[in-house]
């Protein structure tokens, strides 16, 4: 590395055009003749279909096709895991004979005007009889389990139970959420004759798995697809899978040689994409008089609806929670039951944090439990269970090695820093009110290569990420990716790691991502990978690229090549203020005149270079203060902290927006957040009147304190971080609800803790029984 | 279909719509300004917010037909000369108020209309933040945006005291 540009808390180079009003999101795309697609969805949660009456709404004014399965030929994904546990689903991307949610697409309209395409699917006629809640959803899944997984069995669990001082019986919920992108998915489907190519514009996380995905359902070769994300506003974990009707829009515009465009309405975003988070621990542990942790036995619960989403199943809400439960703390045994429940519910998708908020949340609340049995301070249990400094790198007895990172240090400096905030909640108490303090201590696993994706077994497994560099003949670089960005300022943080192997400023190095023809196979952005994987394997072929370059300049300078350096656009020797040439001639040089050039056949200024980390751990501390207000029950929360460390910080900016913005997710996840259904399976939460996301009125400014732990298991020493804010606040907010309740026998388990259950409990000061 | 005639960012535009087209509707796809977005086409999350006669109002909740005869704003007409951004584009990304981009078109021209009030002179965090509370953001948990507000009313309150002395 020769430059300075990383840490530097520059503007995004993405802020320019979103500001203007010129982003592109799919939406804003035109094309002359563009129709307009429109899903039927069941109106019932469980039925079987009869007919599906198309012939009014095939006539209706400005409809060009009515969609059934039959009319597409019955596509659909398929998702699975090499594991005789797993009950693999098929997710019909239309339903033909049996509907398993209400919302589920049972037929796509397809008309020149998306008004007109709304009327039409109003005429489509569905004859279905409906079905009782203990019919299974699936034939091969009786008892509705998609999976059942036992881990880590320790056979001293029993004598530890038996023997240990503290036993805690426990269980914890978390509702069903929405990751509530502000723009809903949407795509545009057309065929490219002279390429012969059918081309999605999708708003996704993942193309090349959107690609693969269409490529599989509609028996098409990849290269015969090509997915492009253009702007796209949000993900959080929903567009990181593929949706069925992203398939069928790709479908109507393949056989209709048209351009298609379905934009999802916020009510098919809440009741009919991909929900989350909806899990139940039933928990013993196991603790000495010292609070020192001896024994955890977990049954983990996910209830992750319908379907296995495409292309991660719907293993990966259990099987993250079973092997990543013990988090931070040293537990000596350990066993741990994870199912998935299948439902007459939307599918799951890997919404951001994944299980990791939950389990949190139940080794906080542990934490938190056993100290109050034991008269020990809260904190001082953490210390002594936590994952020593000294210990790194620390392999649990969930088989995960943890690489360095500040557990103790973090919690420390957050102590300290908030010791004013006790005084506060003192004098508060002391005029009567309800208030509190709660921590929360985690690390967050992130950038999982194939080396640790392959645990899971997943009959198409992620991990890695390919980048090309390109210099041009004027100097400037253009970096392509695998990983999309959508939100996250890859633009910025990419050309900052760029800049600084090649020395030139960032603002010459462009990035392009999100498009299958442009980049080589990769695994788009989730799972906070993106800066790591990504980011490295573009570190790695500039690396390469400057390699080239400084051969150049050696043989330009006569000087020897150990002695070029790159910065500030020039090539110089290192000591000699006099021998430089600019970048710009450099690059000239390699395109224009590459006979001038030693080894010349390597012609131009391009390398690619792939990465494929095992991942490394980013750790945080979260502190909440609450005031609950025992007239309305609302929870208020006053003041947040949080101290993290994701290693080498590439641009603060950017560091400090994605833990905020995860916070405020996982405060609301705490506190307003959740999908209603009624007992018929209807969904209750259709609109943001029902469904709470927070505003700003809601939240309150976030301290950020940065730590820095750098990884050697990354190519910059940066460490994921796009998930911790939510993994955190929902832990923290609920401990300091508890914390405020402590003069009382009240104690909290579940989030969201809502107003009425606030309100419940006073009333009654009775402990809550989950 | 109805005859209207509407002024865009200053420009005239004439046109025949539906009844029913909303407002965003016709502003995007009749008249090609697609920074005003739709979040949820029920009034809630404002990413659609536009200034009516000077009036920031949910374009999905307004039909186009209403709009005859008025001068609408969207964000596309916040730019100076040359897509020089203003003051208030400025400090959003200076601020790290946008992240996806998608609601940012609405938090601007609400906040571009609150700025025009003599109270915005004297703004406080606290009224920052309950003007802030009218949109949605799903990424930056609204910090970034209260301080851009924030710090775009103290700037120009500055330079009125200036401009005075």
């Amino acid at each position: 590395m020769t430059g300075n540009w990383t840490g530097q808390a520059i503007n995004r180079k993405e802020d320019r055009r979103m500001l203007l009003g010129r982003a592109r999101f799919v939406a804003d795309m035109d094309r002359p003749g563009l129709l307009h697609a429109a899903f039927v969805r069941s109106p019932l949660a469980a039925a079987t279909i009869n007919t599906i009456g198309t012939r009014e709404a095939r006539s209706a004014r400005g409809v060009a096709a009515v969609f059934t399965a039959k009319d597409l030929g019955d596509p659909y994904l398929f998702a699975t895991l090499e594991r005789d546990e797993f009950v693999p689903t098929r997710m019909p991307i239309l339903a033909q004979d049996r509907v398993r949610f209400c919302g589920e697409p049972v037929a796509l309209v397809i008309a020149d005007d998306p008004y007109r395409a709304e009327d039409a699917a109003e005429l489509v006629e569905l004859d279905c009889d409906e079905l009782t809640s203990s019919d299974p959803l699936h034939v091969a899944a009786p008892d509705n389990c998609l999976v059942d997984l036992v881990m880590f069995g320790d056979d001293r669990l029993p004598a530890i139970f038996g023997q240990a001082p503290v036993t805690i019986h426990a269980t914890f919920r978390s509702a069903r959420v929405a990751a509530l992108p502000l723009e809903g998915r949407a795509c545009l489907a057309e065929w490219d004759y002279r390429d012969d190519q059918l081309v999605l514009h999708v708003s996704t996380q993942v193309p090349h798995q959107v690609r693969s995905g269409v490529a599989q359902a509609l028996g098409m070769p990849e290269h015969a697809v090509r997915v492009i994300a253009p702007d796209v506003g949000g993900g959080f974990g929903l567009k990181c899978v593929v949706g069925r009707e992203e398939v069928a829009v790709a479908a109507a515009a393949r056989q209709l040689r048209k351009p298609v465009r379905w934009v999802e309405d916020r009510q098919e975003n809440l009741t009919a994409s991909f929900h989350g988070h909806e899990q139940r621990y039933t928990i013993t542990a196991a603790f000495g008089t010292d609070g020192i942790i001896n024994g955890l036995d977990a049954e983990i619960e996910c209830d992750t609806g319908a379907y296995s989403a495409f292309p991660f199943t719907c293993a990966v809400e259990p099987l993250m929670a079973a092997s990543e439960l013990p988090g931070i703390y040293r537990v000596p045994a350990y066993r741990a039951r994870g199912r998935a429940m299948a439902s007459a519910k939307p599918p799951t998708a890997p919404y951001r944090g994944v299980s990791r908020p939950q389990l949190v949340l139940v080794m906080e609340r542990l934490m938190e439990k056993a100290a109050e049995q034991l008269g020990l301070d809260p904190l001082d249990v953490r210390r002594r269970n936590m994952i020593g400094t000294a210990d790194f790198p620390y392999t649990g007895v969930n088989g995960i090695t943890y690489d360095e990172g500040s557990y103790g240090e973090s919690l420390d400096l957050a102590e300290r820093l908030t010791k004013p905030w006790r005084a506060e909640i003192a004098e508060l108490r002391e005029n009567g009110n309800l208030a509190g303090i709660g921590f929360a201590c985690f690390s967050e696993r992130t950038a999982y290569g194939t080396p640790t994706m392959s645990q899971r077994r997943m009959r198409m497994t992620p991990g890695y990420d390919t980048a090309m560099v390109r210099m041009d003949p004027t100097g400037e670089v253009i970096v392509t990716t695998g990983t999309c960005g959508h939100g996250q300022g890859h633009e910025t943080t990419f050309a900052q790691i760029v800049a600084d192997r090649l020395g030139v400023h960032p603002s010459q190095v462009r990035l392009r991502q999100g498009d299958t023809d442009l980049a080589a196979y990769g695994w788009g952005t989730w799972g906070s990978r993106s800066v790591v994987i990504g980011g490295g394997a573009a570190a790695r072929a500039a690396d390469q690229v400057a390699h080239r370059l400084r051969e150049i300049a050696a043989h330009l300078l006569e000087a020897d090549q150990k002695d070029i350096e790159l910065s500030d656009g020039s090539a110089r020797i290192r000591g000699d203020e006099q021998a430089a040439i600019p970048i710009s001639e450099l690059a000239w040089t390699a395109h224009f005149q590459a006979h001038k050039t030693p080894h010349h056949e390597t012609a131009g200024l391009q390398a690619t270079a792939s990465y494929d980390p095992p991942g490394t751990f980013s750790n945080a501390c979260h502190v909440a203060m609450v005031v609950l207000d025992t007239g309305t029950g609302a929870t208020r929360l006053r003041r947040y902290l949080v101290v993290e460390d994701c290693g080498v910080v590439i641009n603060p900016l950017v560091v400090e927006g994605q833990v905020r913005g995860g916070v405020a997710q996982g405060v609301a996840a705490a506190l307003t957040e959740r999908l209603v259904y009624d007992q018929d399976g209807q969904p209750l939460s259709g609109t943001l009147m029902d469904y709470l996301a927070p505003t700003a009125a809601e939240l309150c400014p976030v301290g950020i304190e940065h730590l820095e732990t750098p990884s050697r298991h990354s190519e910059t020493g940066a460490k994921g971080m796009g998930e911790g804010g939510l993994i955190g606040a929902p832990a923290a907010v609920l401990n300091a609800i508890n914390d405020a309740l402590s003069g009382t026998s009240i104690r909290f388990d579940h989030i969201p803790v809502l107003p009425q259950d606030l309100l419940a409990m006073l009333a009654g000061d009775t402990p809550c029984t989950p | 279909m109805h005859p209207i005639t509407v002024t865009v960012n200053g420009k005239p535009h004439e046109l025949t719509v539906e009844a029913r087209r909303t407002l965003a509707d016709m502003l995007r796809h009749d008249l090609g300004y697609t920074g005003t977005h739709l979040g949820c086409e029920h009034g809630i999350c404002g990413a659609c917010t536009v200034l009516l006669d000077g009036v920031p109002v949910r374009a999905c909740l307004v039909f186009g037909v209403q709009a005859d005869g008025a001068q609408v704003r969207t964000v596309e007409g916040l730019a100076g000369e040359n897509d020089e951004l203003s003051d208030l584009q400025q400090a959003f990304s200076d601020h790290h108020a946008l992240q996806c981009g998608f609601c940012t078109p609405g938090f601007l021209m609400l906040a571009e209309a609150y700025l025009a009030e003599p109270a915005a002179r004297t703004m406080t965090e606290t009224e920052a933040r309950e003007l802030t509370a009218s949109n949605l953001c799903r990424c930056t948990g609204y910090q970034g945006i209260v301080d851009a507000i924030l710090a775009t009313a103290e700037e120009r309150a500055r330079n009125r005291g200036r401009e005075r002395t």
